[in-house]
């Protein structure tokens, strides 16, 4: 399968990595070695050694960081940030549609049953329009290239997409480690993101918030892998890190507790599930929530970001419908385009995947992480009919895909310098306005050949940058 | 027929608690069949906090209790105005899709014996399928107090043969989704007469949706559709979803709860 090199075409190096070929030529062995060693002493100085969302595995463990980096032109940048917009802006549309009167549905452009039973869909907040019209106002789209214009959108996250964290350490550390580098080439900042983030959230406040809005960011707690994100934007935007337990519904409105006393706050940046938010109306056992926030929140004297109910844009089987949102609700041509899948609830579907399954890439609908997946140009014969037997057992639980020529980036390895396969995750924010910093997280395969860039299997990050006109 | 009520739910803890929390859905629901002439709900020490009316239809009101309390009273007082149609809930305006209310829950899950159940009838259209769907749960579970308690599944009150209301209602949700009918849980109240029957006041059942009449009541533990010796609260996808009060006390302390509740036809 031809692959396609980010930097190089055949011996000529593509314009946005002019200056990287001389950096690299330039680079020792021992300094190299010196290098890596210095950034994995800064990462771990500064404690950012969590999993990317949902992909469990040990949570202390260190992410490898790759010091080369992903370069865009400034004319790729452009159409990809048009593209990124464009969904951002379909996928809240059909949240604040299938939460009121359901028109695409309606309408016969997608199966009422895909949207109205699916488990993420939350009856709580059926009639409710959160303000500004936004249900996800941080959307993270995972894309793959597979060709110098061919960008494919592998899966959006509309819930809490985490690893923006490693986006802006990956800069600081490159900034530190090769301040050359950066007065060589003109790299779009991306350092605004905190507070780009912070705008979009008190763009949100309820109507009854009078005056600045108080945000703040709500974890599950220490223990959870995201804890150093949820601190560091904390941090980044001067709000305060809280947890349940400090927070309480009195009257009409939720409050921090602080040494002054109770403080009413307007908008929570949340990162815990919904089935966690409310004992009062989702699980009753969570201990992790703030009994009775959904009767605040319904009633407009708080607003929660996501919104909750925000999970029914991103499952993977609404995924195969996002192009189809893109026309429905904002009459235009989707500029990022979907992987062809296909549903193996659907019996033609089925029988395709069945007799292709060496060739293609099966994921489980509500699976994430790359758990549960198979690989099949990459898998035994025996794993690949072990999959089969799964997939005919429930056939509604899988989606298939053809097995994408993913893009390579150099990267430093064992021998050298060498291909490895990437993806990439832009952090798109929702607010009054829509706006995306100029980069994103590089996700890279460091396994020779592998196309899973997941941490949980052996996935590093990267800088990525973008390159001023 | 004009019903009044007093429902008093008194809730005690073993030792001070610092706050109560509650959400409850405590007033009549907005539709053909009644209509409130007085109502009124007051929480000792409580704060009314905020009210809002849910894509079901159903008024939602927040309620704060500032501690240190031992004790919580809420108290429902009213009449209202009610009309036999049937069971059929005409005018109730709510926008959540039906086809929500075909997912389910842990205590509505089918198990073999339920699905069995669901698929022992057979009707001509929906509306019958309905009627004998909750026949055959009636038939099924007998009304028996004390065997079952708020935990309890459909499945596992199937198996016991018998129950109370909530779980003829669960019963009824399981098998109707089983035959692919949206089902939900419905609280209330019933007014006891004195024809010897066993009738529980604070009252639930179960609506099921027929495309061409809408949302339909059924109360399998009466064998009867909801008519005017009834009063709609709430619904949800099963009993907890659809409860009239969810509290929760910061303190840790064990809460008891007493409840008493009165449904009486109004002197004329």
């Amino acid at each position: 399968m031809a692959q396609f090199n980010e930097m190089y075409q055949g011996t000529e190096v593509r314009a946005p990595y002019g200056r990287l070929q001389d950096w690299v030529a330039a680079m020792p062995q021992e300094l190299r070695s010196l290098k890596q060693a210095e950034a994995e002493a800064l990462f771990r100085r500064i404690g950012i050694t969590f999993a990317v969302y949902g992909e469990g595995g040990d949570p202390d463990r260190l992410i490898p960081f790759d010091m080369f980096p992903r370069v865009f032109a400034a004319a790729e940048w452009a159409r990809l940030e048009k593209g990124i917009k464009q969904r951002a802006r379909a996928l809240n549309a059909f949240l604040v549609d299938v939460y009121g009167r359901g028109e695409i549905i309606r309408a016969g452009r997608i199966p009422g049953r895909l949207v109205y039973q699916n488990e993420a869909y939350e009856k709580a907040v059926v009639g409710f329009v959160p303000p500004k019209g936004v249900y996800s106002h941080i959307v993270g789209i995972d894309i793959v290239r597979t060709g110098p214009d061919q960008f494919y959108v592998l899966e959006d996250n509309c819930r809490t997409p985490s690893g923006v964290s490693y986006m802006l350490e990956s800069r600081e550390i490159m900034m530190r480690m090769f301040p050359v580098l950066f007065r060589e080439n003109r790299i779009e900042p991306v350092d605004g993101y905190s507070e780009k983030l912070r705008r979009t959230l008190a763009s949100v406040a309820p109507k009854k918030c009078k005056g600045e809005p108080t945000v703040v960011i709500l974890t599950p707690g220490h223990f959870n892998s995201a804890y150093y994100e949820h601190s560091l934007l904390a941090d980044l935007m001067g709000v305060e890190l809280v947890e349940g337990q400090d927070l309480f519904v009195d009257g009409e409105y939720c409050y921090m507790r602080t040494t002054e006393g109770p403080r009413r706050v307007d908008v929570i940046y949340r990162r815990i599930d919904d089935a966690y938010l409310d004992p009062l109306c989702f699980r009753p056992d969570s201990m992790l929530g703030i009994p009775g926030l959904m009767d605040v929140y319904r009633s407009g004297g708080v607003t929660i970001c996501s919104a909750p109910g925000a999970g029914v844009a991103d499952d993977k089987a609404i995924y195969t419908y996002v192009p189809d949102m893109v026309r429905f609700y904002l009459g235009e041509e989707p500029i990022l385009q979907n992987v062809p899948t296909w549903q193996c609830g659907k019996t033609e579907d089925l029988a395709y995947v069945l007799e292709k399954l060496p060739e293609l890439v099966v994921k489980e609908v509500h699976g994430s992480g790359g758990y549960g997946m198979l690989v099949g140009p990459k898998s035994s014969r025996e794993e690949v009919e072990r999959f089969r037997a799964k997939i005919v057992e429930d056939p509604g639980n899988y989606i298939a895909q053809p097995t994408l020529a993913l893009s390579t980036v150099p990267t430093f390895v064992e021998e050298g310098v060498a291909p490895r396969h990437v993806d990439l995750r832009p952090y798109c924010l929702v607010g009054d306005r829509i706006e995306l910093v100029p980069g994103g997280l590089t996700r890279v395969a460091l396994k020779e050949g592998s196309l899973v860039v997941n941490s949980s299997q052996g996935g590093g990050v990267k800088d990525t940058w973008v390159l001023a006109e | 027929m004009r019903l009044t009520v007093d429902h008093m739910t008194r809730y005690l803890y073993d030792r001070p608690v610092r706050s109560v929390v509650q959400s409850h859905r405590l007033t009549p629901s907005a539709f053909a069949g009644q209509k409130v002439v007085d109502w009124e709900v007051t929480v000792s020490g409580g704060l009314r906090g905020a009210t809002h009316r849910d894509g079901a239809g159903d008024q939602v009101q927040g309620w704060t209790i500032a501690g240190p309390v031992t004790s919580v009273e809420v108290r429902v007082r009213g009449t209202v105005e009610t009309t036999d149609l049937a069971g059929v809930l005409r005018g109730h305006r709510e926008t959540v899709a039906p086809e929500v209310y075909l997912r389910d829950t842990t205590p509505t899950r089918a198990d073999v014996a339920l699905e069995t159940l669901a698929r022992s009838v057979e009707a001509p259209d929906v509306l019958a399928l309905a009627h004998a769907l909750s026949a055959a749960v009636s038939d099924a579970i007998a009304y028996r107090p004390g065997v079952t308690h708020a935990h309890t599944t459909a499945a596992e009150a199937l198996a016991l043969a018998e129950g109370v209301c909530q779980d003829h209602a669960h019963a009824l949700i399981a098998v109707a989704r089983v035959r692919n009918i949206p089902a939900r849980y419905v609280s209330g109240y019933l007014f006891a007469d004195a024809d010897g029957n066993a009738h529980e006041a604070a009252h639930a059942w179960a609506e099921l949706f027929v495309p061409t009449l809408g949302w339909v009541g059924f109360d399998p533990a009466n064998r009867s559709c909801p008519d005017e010796r009834y009063i709609r609260l709430g619904s949800g996808f099963d009993a907890q979803d659809a409860a009239p009060i969810r509290g929760i006390a910061r303190g840790g302390a064990k809460e008891e709860m007493d409840v008493t509740v009165a449904v009486l036809a109004a002197q004329q």
